[in-house]
């Protein structure tokens, strides 16, 4: 069974205006990821990345088409049991403190008390943030609220892990811990599914790629194939979105 | 309900982290004692001037809380984009309503316990008497009419666009319902066809709270308690607007796009 299978997706949403016009964010769009892989959905902005997340975490009803998360309708709530979802730029309850933040979503997740208590010390541990754990959110760095965040989506230990641009915003060292956690999880058996525009980090982490332009997939496969007769993944992305340098080589 | 808990929690802890509470509660105490240290025309009976103002200010201060507290709880959570990671919990829009709409009335209900625990220890230093039954009562029906005014104001955060808005919107109308609210259906009298119609209409549609702002009166002129039979009946029917307003909420909120 695949973790992730999204089968002609067609998302419309309505142009704002008094005439209803709408538009396709995503277009036919058929893709799986399989057990334990990462997997990396790229794409310019714009291409239909984060509306395919939002689909897959039942914030957005497809229109026409199907997903679903481990065999299960991405509309049953009892699908997002099973994985832990980190947005972009999030900023967490700046009055709790990181303990308290996983308190509370371990709590939605009906945790036993025994086991919240473990499980906050080993994620803050493994996000590096033991230290600051009776510190409130708001003297956080970007850096520290990304990892904070990061615990959060972890903290029913889940089978799939959806990360909407895991490192932006982030320096070079944010990057590297956001990076080493991934792979980490990697190991650890898990399915990471994420978009993001660093291709280096793609490239690094990644088992399988999809590449999306404009609602429409435009490749899918394992990055050594995607790669192909280009030098690099950067230089594969930009010639299957059909981008044209105007600087000579 | 363990998840309507986990985010009611949320939203208590927020407000006691917050200063807007203690900055209230700080402006009412020291008005109600400059005002109870001086006694301008010698009036043996000024106490119950000093127990109207301070009950006044209870009002005032409880609503301000009540309808900025609440206010501020959906745009937030989109503007953080806390919603996100939330919803992708296996929590419905519908658990989350309830308990934004739970926490936020707890939260009321425990300042108003300090409101009134300061009001009666100032009352009592004047009065000499504790008139406990007849605090209840009017904390009680003051607590049940700020449930409606938050379920009022978490439906209003869904439909206007920034909470600023939304608070000086609630607030107006809220302040009209306690002030005038029990004056339409004179008005209406007086309105020819079809306005008397729809003033009545609206004198019947909307949340009458003037009883228990009323019940002001019970602890300032030490009138006898109502029957406890009244204020039953007096809280199912604040209880059902609070009731409609909370299902309105939900249902704009679930064709809302989370971001």
């Amino acid at each position: 069974m695949n973790v992730i299978q999204v089968e002609s997706l067609t998302v419309c949403y309505q142009k704002p205006g008094l005439k209803r016009l709408t538009f396709d964010a995503v277009k036919q769009l058929s893709f799986e990821v399989h057990q334990g892989e990462v997997f990396g959905f790229l794409g310019p902005n714009g291409a239909g990345k984060t509306t395919t997340m939002n689909v897959l975490l039942g914030f957005v009803p497809p229109t026409r088409g199907a997903a679903s998360l481990f065999g299960i309708d991405v509309r049953q709530p009892i699908a997002r049991q099973r994985i832990g979802y980190l947005p972009e730029l999030t900023y967490y309850y700046k009055f709790l403190t990181a303990e308290e933040l996983l308190r509370f979503y371990a709590k939605i997740f009906s945790l036993p008390h025994a086991e919240t208590d473990r499980r906050i010390d080993q994620l803050l541990k493994l996000v590096e943030l033991e230290h600051a754990r009776k510190r409130p959110i708001k003297s956080y760095s970007k850096g520290m609220q990304q990892r904070v965040g990061l615990a959060q989506a972890l903290i029913n230990n889940p089978d799939l892990l959806i990360l909407d641009e895991p490192t932006s915003g982030l320096d070079p060292l944010g990057r590297m811990k956001v990076r080493e956690i991934i792979q980490r999880l990697k190991n650890e058996g898990k399915t990471v599914f994420f978009s993001s525009h660093e291709l280096g980090e793609v490239e690094t982490v990644c088992d399988r790629v999809a590449i999306i332009h404009q609602g429409e997939l435009k490749a899918v496969g394992r990055v050594n194939e995607i790669t192909g007769q280009h030098a690099s993944l950067e230089k594969a992305f930009l010639d299957i979105i059909g981008f044209q340098t105007t600087t000579a080589p | 309900m363990k998840n309507i808990f986990a985010v009611a929690g949320i939203v208590i802890k927020e407000l006691y982290r917050r200063k807007d509470f203690y900055v209230l509660f700080i402006l009412t105490v020291l008005v109600c004692l400059i005002m109870g240290s001086v006694n301008v025309f010698n009036d043996k009976h000024v106490v119950r001037y000093l127990k109207e103002l301070c009950l006044l200010l209870i009002w005032v201060s409880s609503l301000v809380i009540a309808i900025t507290t609440t206010a501020r709880q959906i745009p937030a959570e989109r503007e953080q984009r806390t919603l996100l990671p939330l919803l992708a919990k296996p929590l419905t829009r519908t658990q989350l309503i309830f308990g934004k709409f739970l926490g936020c009335w707890l939260a009321c209900g425990l300042v108003l316990i300090c409101f009134y625990i300061f009001f009666g220890a100032l009352a009592a230093s004047r009065d000499h008497a504790w008139p406990l039954l007849n605090y209840f009562q009017a904390a009680f029906l003051h607590w049940i009419a700020l449930g409606v005014v938050v379920a009022f104001a978490l439906l209003g955060s869904l439909v206007f666009a920034a909470p600023s808005s939304n608070s000086t919107i609630s607030f107006v109308i809220v302040a009209t319902i306690l002030t005038l609210g029990r004056y339409l259906d004179a008005v209406a009298l007086a309105q020819p066809e079809p306005f008397r119609s729809l003033v009545y209409a609206l004198y019947y549609a909307i949340p009458h709270l003037e009883i228990p702002f009323e019940m002001r009166n019970l602890i300032v002129h030490d009138w006898p308690l109502i029957g406890w039979n009244f204020i039953a009946l007096e809280t199912l029917y604040l209880l059902a607007y609070a009731v409609a307003f909370l299902v309105a909420a939900c249902l704009v909120f679930r064709r809302k796009p989370v971001n």
